[in-house]
């Protein structure tokens, strides 16, 4: 096992490079950079540019060195001191300016895994002990659709009711009030009775998805022969049901955290530019549209670190779970 | 099989063939007679025809042209057909009630009352609008609208330009479900390809190809396409435009793919029949055409169905955010790109439309793609 450990972290190390590359890559490749963006935009309001300025600009920010240099100035100063170079458009350091969005985004996608398993669970296990009866129809139905309708729908389409119904524009996650204040519990509540409905938009599809893989694995294992010598023993059926079909079927429900997570991390992007919470998805795509390389670029960076880190986890987990994969992967190894 | 022409019957006659021999029926006979069984699955199919249908003739099937517009109806409300005219009598005849259109002074809104007094006839097979059908023939027969070439008719409102939303959607369908099409088309391609290499050869190129494949899985994919699509210049023209954003579509969408073409050769290559080809003397592009490729081709039909709803969302959520396709193409995406914010809402919720025709195309694709899965697996 702990051979396993060491092996899965060691091939984290290619990924993340990769990851940074790639994020790098992607930022580098529009025409141009923030500079020529923002000049055109200042003669576009008619604003003279002084060529000076510009090449003092340039200069300072590396922006004629090859791509090469510049990646390697950005990455040994994230390895070396954590410093994600500057963000032009807000003129501050990148650090200052992910880490409490970034904060978020994480609290949102854990709240939302947490939300869509305690949510899909009992209902998974419903539908497939009570297979075609019409709460499994229901249910089925339901799932389709969640799957089926974008994220961001759902969003706008809670946003219309809320401020057609209730009066209320939605939006933020700390509301006015406690805008300026320190934590505390009061301001923890707002918080959280501000992400609930985030956070049950962002887990639709999710949950969805979820149920499916839930009911489709705990149907294949009921109509194993183990259920029935059981049942003729005599075990209660709840107890029978819980002890060991459900405990067989729920391996896909840790390995989901792997390939739920990049899912979760865009869905609340999408989420977060509809209801304007101040999450990563905002600033993310406005550094995009303006180029602003280097804050677009350790959003990406992050997110995607963030995400390998959290497929790490849910493998490990799913190795202590389950012990066919743990002995699968000790016998290959 | 050719021995025996009288088995090969078309699929509904040979349904309750009594006296066949189960080895001897064609597999996609099977796979037909299962996939009919599955109601939710059939009605998904029609639907789905009905989808293509609209994406092929959407110039003569919407009522106006997408672009046509009008200053005196900016976001004029949705207008009920009537079909029954019983002000004096009776009387069979469409029909719609024409607007009362009062303007704010001050924020030059306006605002809508149905007039009853005033009806605005609708007919078939109607002139209106000139069009060019698939940019090549000029016409201007459209299969519903006002009977005066005049005037115009909203089933389903005006957006804030005053253009009507019917016909936007409908020239939206051939968009949006044309690059889930191609870009499923160019993932196909490329997951076939290197999922087919991965598992044939195995060793090796199997794990290069997974490495590849599990890190673009492990990249939040809307940021990457986010990334992608932002670097594509904004002075391409909409063509182009519409390439790149399939190309970058694809060129995530593949790993899925791939993963279940890999997972497909794995097991074949044990099998007897691929080994005896293979001391036959085939060669590989034999073995794989020929003798592997045919065994799961229903599951690729299947995988390549439940691909192309993602496609359309992806496509759906980039153009939503003006990262995607761009004005004046018009796709389901970008005609939710007015839905943006909560004044236009709440004001005109029916541009919220788009949204609810992207669920329902990714609906009846998710039903085909079920009802074709469950029906190619002989073990069912």
């Amino acid at each position: 096992m702990r051979q396993y450990i060491a092996r899965r972290v060691l091939y984290m190390v290619p990924t993340l490079f990769a990851i940074s590359l790639v994020a790098f890559l992607i930022i580098q490749l529009p025409p141009g950079n923030f500079l020529t963006s923002y000049i055109a935009q200042l003669s576009a309001q008619g604003q003279g540019v002084d060529g000076a300025q510009v090449r003092a600009l340039e200069e300072r920010y590396g922006l004629n060195d090859p791509v090469v240099v510049q990646y390697w100035r950005w990455i040994s100063g994230i390895l070396t001191s954590g410093d994600f170079g500057q963000s032009f458009e807000h003129r501050r350091e990148v650090s200052d300016l992910i880490w409490d969005r970034i904060g978020l985004t994480l609290a949102l996608a854990v709240s939302t895994l947490v939300l869509s398993w305690l949510i899909a669970f009992p209902i998974g296990v419903y539908s497939a002990v009570r297979q075609y009866s019409v709460g499994d129809y229901l249910v089925t139905f339901v799932g389709f659709v969640g799957l089926a309708t974008p994220n961001f729908m759902l969003a706008l389409l809670f946003a219309w009711v809320s401020f057609r119904y209730f009066g209320q524009s939605v939006g933020g996650i700390v509301s006015a009030e406690y805008a300026d204040a320190a934590w505390n519990i009061g301001k923890l509540f707002d918080v959280v009775s501000n992400l609930w409905i985030p956070v049950l938009i962002i887990g639709t599809a999710g949950t969805a998805a979820l149920i499916r893989v839930l009911r489709a694995n705990l149907l294949d294992e009921l109509r194993k022969p183990y259920v029935t010598t059981a049942r003729a023993k005599g075990l209660p059926e709840w107890r029978l049901i819980l002890k060991y079909p459900v405990r067989m079927s729920l391996s896909p429900f840790i390995s989901t955290i792997g390939w739920i997570l990049p899912t979760l991390v865009g869905g609340e992007v999408m989420v977060s530019i509809v209801l304007s919470l101040e999450t990563t998805g905002p600033l993310l795509v406005s550094a995009l549209q303006s180029q602003d390389m280097y804050l677009a670029g350790s959003f990406i960076l992050v997110l995607g670190a963030l995400t390998v880190i959290g497929t790490l986890l849910s493998d490990l987990l799913l190795a202590w779970w389950d012990p066919r994969i743990r002995h699968q992967h000790v016998e290959r190894a | 099989m050719g021995l025996l022409p009288e088995r090969s019957l078309p699929p509904e006659a040979a349904t309750n063939e009594p006296d066949e021999i189960p080895g001897d029926v064609a597999q996609r006979v099977l796979i037909w007679r299962r996939f009919k069984r599955n109601k939710l699955a059939v009605f998904g199919a029609l639907l789905l025809c009905g989808l293509v249908l609209i994406s092929v003739f959407s110039e003569f099937l919407s009522p106006s042209t997408p672009y046509a517009y009008d200053a005196e109806r900016t976001h004029a409300p949705p207008q009920r057909l009537h079909f029954v005219d019983t002000d004096d009598g009776f009387e069979l005849g469409m029909y719609v009630y024409d607007y009362r259109v009062e303007r704010d002074e001050e924020t030059y809104a306006n605002t809508y009352e149905v007039d009853e007094s005033a009806k605005v006839p609708v007919g078939l097979f109607v002139q209106g609008q000139a069009y060019r059908m698939w940019g090549l023939f000029p016409m201007d027969r459209h299969l519903i609208g006002a009977k005066d070439p005049d005037t115009e008719v909203y089933f389903l409102g005006a957006d804030r330009n005053g253009r009507d939303m019917a016909s936007r959607i409908i020239h939206g369908t051939r968009v949006s479900m044309s690059i889930g099409l191609a870009g499923v088309a160019l993932s196909f391609v490329l997951g076939v390809v290197l999922g087919g290499l991965s598992g044939y050869f195995g060793g090796r190129t199997d794990n290069y190809v997974q490495r590849v494949i599990e890190f673009l899985m492990s990249i939040p994919t809307i940021p990457l396409w986010m990334g992608l699509s932002a670097a594509v210049p904004r002075d391409w023209g909409a063509i182009q435009t519409y390439f790149a954003i399939t190309v970058i579509l694809s060129l995530i969408g593949w790993t899925d793919l791939a993963r279940v073409v890999r997972g497909r050769f794995l097991s074949l290559r044990q099998e007897d029949f691929v080994t005896a080809a293979r001391l036959d003397g085939c060669r590989t592009g034999r073995v794989i055409g020929r003798h592997m490729l045919p065994s799961f081709t229903s599951h690729i039909i299947a995988s390549l169905t439940l691909a192309v709803p993602f496609m359309i969302l992806a496509e759906t959520s980039l153009s939503f955010l003006g990262l995607g396709l761009q004005q004046p193409v018009v796709s389901w995406g970008v005609l939710l790109q007015e839905a943006q914010n909560i004044h236009s809402i709440s004001g005109a919720p029916w541009v919220l439309l788009p949204g609810v025709a992207v669920t329902v195309a990714v609906l009846v694709l998710n039903f085909v793609g079920d009802g074709i899965r469950d029906a190619a697996d002989p073990y069912k």
